[in-house]
């Protein structure tokens, strides 16, 4: 999917280059590039404490790069300065904050907000959009994400899956370049996760940018553009699904995929 | 009997309610000082001046009676610097001593509900590109007011009866009315009555707090 419209030769939406994080002495991410070039879906894949995570946490400005750096199209927000990433002004991290979207494992979403409230707060308090634009588009992405008539309930009345669904709206309403799913259905049981899994399709179908952390092998194989697996802070392995999931070449993505019955 | 007592309360009343538009908001600069990371680091050691000096504070309020904190704010102005105390010193030093006191309670209180809020509701916050104060404001302080109001209604009920204390520096209000209408009358009803009224009207702050409780019930986290 997505393939259609891709363009390889286009500059990367998201672009990461030989990036480190550690944690006082444990060192995280040794050394990660990736990046992500419009309308393409990568599929990020590999045993918990890899560094998936900890990569999508430094793209979204919630963690400092230590080494590396980070832009976002034409926007560099962390260039490396021999061996150390230095960041720009507070002003380009919140224009890099305006192109990517987050959803998380655990929805946070904001209880004491309605469904549209969480929908159309930032666009209308970070974005200073005007109410009827930034509510229309929220109607459209409610309908979108089969959450009809939600709209003024509150996330406690809802599923886990329809939160997670909510948050997905939530981060597309400010209408982002890219969106960054952090294990978006692992809180969820089957049922649910199919329903979250669906959407994700339904934005892959329509070439939204994605960087979609996951533990679904059928959903990777069937979506992502491209599948990276990550163990032990690096990236091992890349490349289409088909390959990477069906006839890995490394060691230790045999290893893990075995692991997990693939 | 009752007008002297109603006369009394109505001055009770109003060491309660100044003290409550004193101390809630003066809690929460309090509270933050409290939480404050900023300072210095000394090798592995972090020197951390604000939070340092609002845990002495804390400590010093909470640790210390109140009547005596009174009667320091009372006599601090003419043993330190010499000014003369007028008449209206005494219920001054009242409401100051009652406000910096609560103000403690309260900041340790908002200081659990803040901490309380999970990490998550700042990154999606700040993932979305609220500001500081906005994800202060809006995001967190709404949340913080439904996890401490039990914890408030605690306080603030205690306040009502804390308002007799008064009486220990001269300040005229029930309790010290009720003392000594039960001298003058050789008979303890004006301690019955006195009871009563704290409790009505403990028992409409009851009610009022469960009105707010009520009105955010709307949600569970």
């Amino acid at each position: 999917m997505g393939q259609a419209q891709r363009r390889p030769d286009a500059r990367p939406v998201v672009s990461m280059v030989n990036v480190r994080k550690s944690f006082g002495d444990v060192a995280v991410l040794k050394g990660v590039t990736l990046e992500v070039r419009p309308g393409e879906t990568v599929a990020v894949i590999g045993p918990s404490g890899g560094g998936k995570s900890t990569l999508l946490r430094c793209a979204t400005l919630l963690e400092r790069l230590d080494a590396g750096s980070l832009a976002y199209g034409d926007l560099e927000v962390a260039r490396d300065e021999g061996g150390r990433a230095v960041y720009g002004s507070a002003a380009v991290e919140r224009a890099a904050k305006a192109r990517f979207g987050l959803v998380f494992q655990n929805y946070n979403l904001f209880p004491h907000y309605t469904v549209m409230k969480n929908i159309t707060d930032a666009p209308r308090c970070v974005q200073k959009r005007p109410r009827a634009e930034v509510e229309a588009q929220a109607r459209e992405l409610i309908a979108k994400m089969g959450l009809e008539g939600c709209e003024d309930k509150v996330p406690c009345q809802l599923s886990g899956g329809q939160q997670q669904r909510v948050s997905i709206a939530r981060a597309l309403a400010m209408n982002p370049k890219v969106m960054y799913f952090d294990e978006p259905t692992s809180a969820l049981d089957p049922e649910l996760t199919a329903e979250v899994l669906k959407v994700i399709k339904l934005l892959a179908a329509e070439n939204m940018t994605m960087v979609v952390v996951t533990h679904e092998m059928s959903f990777a194989r069937e979506v992502a553009d491209r599948v990276v697996f990550m163990d032990g802070g690096v990236v091992v392995e890349q490349g289409p699904a088909a390959q990477v999931i069906d006839h890995p070449r490394e060691a230790r993505t045999q290893a893990f995929l075995h692991r997990i019955g693939e | 009997m009752v007008g002297m007592l109603g006369e009394g309360f109505l001055v009770s009343l109003q060491i309660f309610a100044l003290t409550l538009v004193g101390a809630i908001p003066l809690g929460v600069p309090v509270a933050l000082a409290r939480m404050s990371t900023w300072g210095i680091s000394l090798g592995r050691f972090r020197l951390r001046p604000v939070a340092l000096i609002a845990r002495f504070y804390i400590s010093v309020m909470r640790g210390t009676p109140l009547m005596l904190q009174m009667f320091a704010i009372y006599f601090a102005p003419y043993y330190v610097f010499g000014i003369q105390l007028t008449a209206d010193s005494k219920w001054q030093a009242t409401i100051v001593a009652f406000i910096v006191n609560y103000a403690a309670y309260f900041a340790e209180i908002y200081r659990s509900g803040i901490q309380s809020i999970p990490r998550g509701q700042y990154e999606a916050a700040e993932v979305l590109g609220y500001s500081r104060l906005q994800t202060f404001g809006k995001i967190v302080l709404p949340q913080v007011v439904k996890r401490i109001l039990p914890a408030m209604g605690n306080e603030i009920i205690t306040l009502v009866k804390d308002t007799s204390l008064a009486f220990a520096i001269g300040v005229a209000e029930m309790f010290s009315t009720a003392k000594a209408l039960v001298a003058s009358q050789v008979s303890m009803v004006p301690f019955a009555l006195a009871a009563a009224f704290y409790w009505v009207f403990n028992f409409a702050v009851e009610i009022v707090l469960g009105r707010v409780e009520k009105h955010l019930d709307y949600y569970h986290d």
